[in-house]
């Protein structure tokens, strides 16, 4: 019976033929999606325009990208060889480097001899280094210890003495990479190459080879920029070279250089730690390592773990009073629970009210009410949230099951016991789940309010950004964003799946 | 008679069945109230460091809590209407305050565009274009993150693991990265906003390709066509109602997160509220205040009645 509906081939045809509009879409319709397709097309275009993103792209600066990125996970050590014009050298580093205060790393290999020579102040006027934080060899050079003290009574301009200068330096970038600055004489080896230059101690730089395709001259006589890739790069001027060293990794992210700990090996903390002599009499090692962790200077430890909890505290205080108070109001604004049409409108209004004025606007005149802190925070999320949570919850109540309510109203309950037992049972999962959900998303939109001013860590990440230099404290706080966002999301999906049965949402 | 009945002894079944019923009440009464307990100490704790950490404190500040309308106010009503519309104000004394026509933008010689209309519609376009690359992206990557599409965890993981980032990167960050990078402008909103739409929408988009009615793609299949081929005529046209109702509420979000975004750096209104506000100019504060409203009001209402069209009364969902 079955085989015999099923049409041959022919006739398939056939009925294909006699009803051709059944089998092709209408042309109507296929001139709406070409039109859709083409509306489409035009706006892309029309916004290229508009926001002149070719424009833009073309004239950012790109290079500045690879390192900001290469900052999220590695650190520089700025090295700078003045080379005075007898051919001798001094080295000093970047203001509060990595390294330390007596910074002496394997990769820079110096070789010293004691020259006797007449020192004038203008001619090392060029390499001032920060004395508070020069390093060890820099005391030999006069700029540094006219601010250095102990040094500053025997180094009067002018004077004849013998002292202990820098002869050779050699950078070892990577096994491949080498800078090698000896008698005024520059030799960098990069992949296989050879560039060999030679500096006067004043101002101009001549390459003696070629130059291989990573060096940049602009003019002769002006500095050469030499690029290795990840690991680092130099600049060559003629009185001073000044090396880049990258290194992977976040720097000193435990204790910082002024710490007792700094410098030394997990075993040797443990050891001072567990056994090892009191560093500070006054409180045991464990105490004082752990005061040095959380005030550390350059990560702040505790001030991010602290911007963190506000903006987590103002997600979790912001969405429970939001649900509370928009838990009685939205029986009032259920057409099916309020009958009279007045109230819900008003309330429904009321809702769409504190939505439509944005939870950043909130924030805004909140900062200005409270002040910077949580508290903003706290009521522009609480503001917007009421009105969101407040429209979807009484979307729920209007589209219960009214069955339940009929039983309860039919032996006679009070008004409350029936929304109690006849409404309530239908729709608390909903509004928990709900509820949860905004907990979970306001968290993440807290970060942004923080931006603002409301609080939080928002504020401690824009600033961090705006400084240019600090990539790996934000790569810090996004990670613990991150972390904290999935450990929530977690939480939250766990909830609402046992709270709805089995379907997530 | 009721006596009776409750005189009754019951027997052992019976009255273990009421011992249990007993104590299982019970103990769903104390999980309800440790919960609720838990839930207040939460909320004190919190509220106790939050108030804590602020700068001002929350008791000695609550009666400024109305202090914004103050910055609301302006010296008279019509005040908002030239602030609105850039005519020049009777109270002009040079300042920056009173001084509206500054910001025309004219387009000929004798008409202009208002200086909020035009930032205004800088932010709604930033928020249709972002949400329009954002939409490619997710769509492109959802059919990969389905379950009944992409059989292969190795593919599935990852890409949703990268939507799940993407989703949770914090956007001031990428939008202060760009701001690095392409100085002032637009686009670092653009970027920040479409990153974070790529993850939201994706997600949304593969649970929906999931229920979808795979029918279709099985009959292409049996016929032989390619995996494209199964998805573009065997899921797509049953998923792009929902797709088209979740990219309406997208762009409903991002008007507001490009605003936002705005405000930290991003150009468009939000930047002008922001100062207009922190330099207490309560005319002009009051017409950006008016304009975002009736703009955020007019996309929620409009896309609103779009997605009820497209897909009836269960337009309205979650999505974040």
């Amino acid at each position: 019976m079955i085989a015999s509906t099923k049409p041959s081939a022919l006739e398939m045809d056939a009925i294909a033929a006699r009803h051709p509009h059944l089998l092709q879409s209408s042309t109507a319709r296929r001139r709406r999606t070409a039109l859709i397709g083409i509306g489409v097309v035009l706006y892309l275009a029309f916004s290229w325009w508009f926001f002149s993103i070719g424009h833009v792209l073309a004239n950012a600066n790109w290079g500045i990208a690879g390192t900001y990125l290469a900052d999220w996970v590695s650190y520089e050590v700025r090295p700078e060889i003045a080379v005075a014009p007898d051919g001798t050298m001094a080295v000093s580093y970047q203001r509060n480097s990595p390294l330390g205060r007596n910074p002496n790393p394997e990769w820079l290999a110096l070789e010293k001899r004691t020259v006797a020579r007449t020192v004038e102040a203008p001619a090392a006027a060029q390499e001032a280094p920060k004395p508070k934080t020069s390093s060890s060899f820099n005391f030999m050079t006069p700029k540094a210890a006219l601010g250095g003290g102990e040094a500053a009574a025997g180094q009067k301009i002018g004077a004849a003495r013998t002292e202990q200068a820098v002869t050779r330096a050699v950078v070892t970038y990577d096994r491949s990479t080498r800078l090698e600055v000896a008698d005024r004489l520059v030799t960098a080896i990069h992949g296989g190459e050879t560039l060999t230059m030679t500096v006067d101690g004043a101002d101009t730089v001549t390459p003696q080879t070629p130059l291989p395709s990573w060096a940049v001259q602009k003019r002769p006589g002006e500095k050469v920029m030499l690029s290795f890739g990840f690991t680092g790069w130099a600049e060559v001027t003629g009185d001073e070279v000044s090396i880049r060293n990258r290194f992977f990794g976040w720097a000193n992210f435990l204790f910082d250089t002024n710490s007792p700990f700094f410098g030394k090996s997990y075993g040797e903390v443990a050891r001072l730690i567990l056994s090892g002599d009191r560093i500070d009499p006054a409180r045991p090692n464990l105490s004082l390592a752990w005061d040095n962790i959380l005030y550390n200077a350059e990560w702040q430890h505790l001030d991010v773990w602290t911007k963190l909890l506000q903006t987590i505290v103002m997600a979790f205080v912001g969405t429970v009073f939001a649900s509370c108070i928009a838990f009685p109001l939205c029986f009032l604004a259920a057409r099916n629970i309020t009958p009279s049409r007045m109230t819900n409108q008003l309330v429904k209004r009321f809702f769409d009210f504190l939505r439509s004025v944005d939870m950043f606007i909130w924030a805004l005149f909140f900062t200005r009410a409270f002040g910077p802190g949580p508290l903003a925070g706290i009521s522009a999320i609480f503001f917007t949230d009421t009105g969101t949570l407040g429209k979807l919850y009484s979307e729920a109540l209007e589209n219960i099951d009214d069955k339940q309510r009929e039983g309860v109203k039919s032996v006679g309950a009070p008004s409350i016991a029936v929304q109690r037992f006849g409404v309530l049972p239908q729709v608390l999962p909903v509004f928990a789940s709900q509820a949860l959900y905004f907990w979970e998303s306001n968290t993440r939109s807290a970060t942004i309010i923080g931006a603002v001013g409301a609080g939080g860590i928002g504020l401690k990440l824009w600033e961090a950004m705006r400084t240019n230099s600090d990539w790996e404290n934000v790569a810090y706080m996004v990670l613990l964003i991150l972390m904290v966002v999935f450990v929530f999301d977690s939480i939250s999906n766990a909830c609402r799946s046992r709270l709805m049965g089995r379907s997530g949402d | 008679m009721a006596t009776s009945v409750l005189s009754q002894r019951l027997s052992e079944n019976g009255a273990l069945i009421e011992r249990h019923w007993q104590e299982l009440n019970a103990r769903r009464r104390l999980y309800t109230c440790l919960g609720l307990a838990a839930l207040a100490l939460a909320l004190f704790g919190s509220l106790w460091f939050a108030n804590d950490s602020n700068a001002g404190k929350f008791l000695v500040r609550l009666p400024h809590f109305f202090d914004f309308v103050g910055d609301l106010m302006p010296r008279e009503p019509m005040e908002i209407g030239r602030a609105l519309f850039d005519l020049p104000s009777p109270y002009d004394d040079g300042s920056f305050k009173y001084n509206y026509p500054e910001g025309r933008l004219y387009v000929t010689e004798g008409l202009y565009i208002p200086e909020y209309f035009h930032k205004m519609l800088e932010t709604v376009n930033i928020a249709i274009f972002s949400t329009l690359i954002g939409a490619f992206f997710g769509f492109i990557l959802c059919f990969l993150a389905a379950r009944n599409l992409t059989p292969s965890a190795w593919v599935r993981g990852p890409v949703r693991r990268i939507m799940e980032i993407l989703r949770a990167f914090p956007e001031v960050v990428i939008a202060g990265f760009f701001l690095a990078i392409l100085s002032l402008g637009p686009i670092p909103a653009i970027a920040a906003v479409s990153i974070h739409t790529i993850g939201a929408l994706g997600k949304l988009f593969f649970e929906v390709v999931e229920n979808a009615d795979m029918k279709p793609e099985e009959g292409l299949r049996a016929v032989g066509a390619s995996w494209i081929e199964r998805v573009w005529f065997g899921i797509v046209p049953q998923v792009l109602p929902n797709f088209t109702s979740y990219f309406l509420l997208r762009l409903e979000i991002n008007v507001r997160a490009s605003t936002i975004i705005g405000a930290v750096g991003g150009g468009g209104i939000g930047e002008l509220l922001r100062l207009s506000i922190g330099q207490g100019h309560q005319a002009k504060t009051l017409a950006i205040v008016l304009l975002l409203f009736a703009t955020i009001f007019a996309v929620d209402q409009f896309s609103a009645w779009l997605r009820r069209r497209l897909v009836g009364d269960q337009a309205f969902q979650l999505a974040q």
